[in-house]
């Protein structure tokens, strides 16, 4: 299926290249750190704690709830105005860190602080698959 | 730490009054604020060795604002941490004054954002076309659609979760803030409102109304700094600085509680530096980006206890005769909001220490000491905030 995506596209750095990988795979994956015992979100090159380096790749359990969240109304911008309106959320993974994300295939009346949600993904191009998270099954 | 307090002073104050102005660059409304700042403080520009200037728009704002004014400072700060910037100009500026580095300081800031169009708050970082974005953090958040209203909104939607705020209570800081704006023949908005007009205006992003965000306008300004040598001989009773505190808050890996912001982090530094206590502050200018910044930044600089904020705010205790008067000029809600407003904060704090409105309504009477904190980005994902505090004779 040949879809055009007219909302932004992430760019790709070495050290956050296994993240956008995964997610073409089908897996959300976060980084833990062996020295200091931290995950750590959003991914980069260094432990964001110690600062060491012995930072790996965990696989998520896909799985958090809505930490907070607001139902966007208003928003000019190409790809999201015709969206509107949608839920801007941060989701609390169970590993413990928050990232923001979109609450997709639900109304958003229905989101509230709490709800268990788990991670979906949509296929942007052939080389970018971002993660959304929906209600939990 | 060296005793900083009283090691400079605010001496000249110039506010910029347009709200809409097509016809004038950024840099002229720059340059006439600096003239006139300094013709208030009764220096020249003979006297100036230290530029501080933030922009979103000015490329190598520093640079080319020097180059506009036909200056050749000697320090040069272009410090851009958003609204909050300025906050922070005036906290460099005291210690390179303290140090002897330079001994005139002037802090300038403009923008064009009303007759430029630009949509600051509803627009995310694609409203002119989609960019590049940097690999992190932008790859990982500008995908969803942020925009800067939607980063405070959830913020006030934690705060209602978490200590039962209501919509009726942010609608309070708005009506405060009008009540002075109507006394601000400057002011964009000066028609009074009721909670029921803000909390009944259509919701931008929920939790937040129309009414519960700033304004949009052009505008600038300029303050003018200096030795306590250099200010002893100026036109206007010194305006001192007695402390000043800085912090950045921003996501923590992941792992930051942010329904505390940068406030929580600066306001202890500058009350430590200043010597001075909450009961001390007679006025308050607070950043008032939206209703939410007023209610998050009043309790993370001790003012109230977390979560006290909404009850704070009610009742008419920010209005003029109330506990703890803020943004006595009507704030970014109602009278001008030109992209970044720290400098507008400082414009006003002088303002009321100076008593310029003796006699009227909108002075703050007595006013002795008083607190400016500036907030630039955004609550939900990163931001700044400058604490000052400032103090008359």
């Amino acid at each position: 299926m040949t879809t055009t995506w007219n909302k932004p596209l992430p760019s790709i750095a070495g050290e956050t290249k296994p993240f956008w990988d995964s997610c073409r795979r089908g897996q959300l994956v976060i980084q833990y750190c062996e020295d200091c015992d931290e995950y750590q979100w959003y991914p980069r090159g260094i432990c964001a704690d110690c600062w060491g380096e012995n930072v790996r790749w965990v696989q998520s359990s896909g799985r958090g709830t809505v930490w907070t969240y607001t139902v966007t109304q208003q928003n000019r911008t190409t790809g999201f105005a015709e969206m509107v309106p949608y839920v801007l959320a941060l989701v609390e993974l169970e590993e413990g860190v928050r990232m923001f994300t979109n609450i997709v295939d639900c109304n958003p009346r229905d989101v509230h602080i709490g709800m268990a949600v788990e991670v979906t993904f949509q296929t942007a191009t052939p080389q970018i698959t971002i993660p959304y998270f929906k209600p939990a099954g | 730490m060296v005793d900083l307090r009283r090691a400079a002073a605010i001496v000249g104050i110039h506010e910029h009054v347009t709200r809409y102005s097509p016809d004038k660059s950024e840099l002229q409304i720059q340059g006439e604020s600096v003239i006139n700042a300094l013709n208030d403080a009764g220096l020249t520009k003979d006297d100036v060795d230290g530029l501080f200037t933030a922009s979103s728009s000015i490329r190598n704002s520093g640079m080319n604002l020097a180059d506009y004014l036909n200056l050749y400072p000697s320090y040069v700060d272009n410090t851009t941490v958003g609204g909050g910037s300025f906050e922070f100009h005036l906290s460099h500026a005291l210690t390179a004054i303290a140090a002897g580095r330079i001994n005139v300081a002037v802090i300038t800031y403009s923008s064009l954002a009303r007759s430029g169009g630009v949509s600051v708050g509803t627009g995310g970082v694609g409203r002119f076309g989609h960019p590049v974005l940097d690999p992190s953090p932008d790859s990982f958040e500008e995908l969803y659609g942020l925009t800067t209203v939607g980063l405070y909104a959830m913020i006030a939607r934690r705060h209602m979760h978490l200590y039962g705020t209501t919509s009726e209570q942010l609608a309070e800081v708005s009506v405060a803030m009008r009540h002075h704006a109507s006394m601000n023949p400057e002011a964009l908005f000066r028609d009074p409102i009721s909670v029921e007009d803000v909390v009944n205006s259509r919701v931008i992003s929920d939790p937040l109304h129309l009414m519960d965000c700033c304004v949009i306008t052009d505008g600038g300004g300029a303050v003018v700094v200096a030795s306590p040598e250099v200010a002893r001989n100026c036109r206007h009773t010194p305006v001192w600085v007695l402390g000043a505190g800085e912090a950045i808050a921003h996501q923590g890996a992941g792992k930051r509680d942010l329904i505390y912001i940068a406030a929580h982090q600066s306001s202890p530094r500058a009350f430590e530096m200043a010597g001075v206590t909450h009961d001390d502050i007679d006025m308050a200018m607070v950043y008032d980006s939206f209703t939410i910044t007023v209610v998050e930044t009043l309790e993370d600089l001790g003012f109230c206890k977390k979560g006290e904020g909404g009850e704070f705010v009610s009742g008419g205790r920010l209005q003029v005769g109330g506990a703890l008067p803020i943004n006595t000029d009507g704030g970014g809600l109602s009278s001008n909001h030109p992209g970044m407003r720290g400098i507008f904060l400082l414009l006003e704090a002088t303002r009321q220490l100076r008593h310029q409105f003796d006699g009227t309504g909108r002075q703050v009477p007595d006013c002795k000491i008083a607190l400016a904190h500036g907030t630039g980005g955004a609550l939900g994902s990163r931001h700044s905030g400058g604490t000052v505090i400032l103090a008359r004779d």
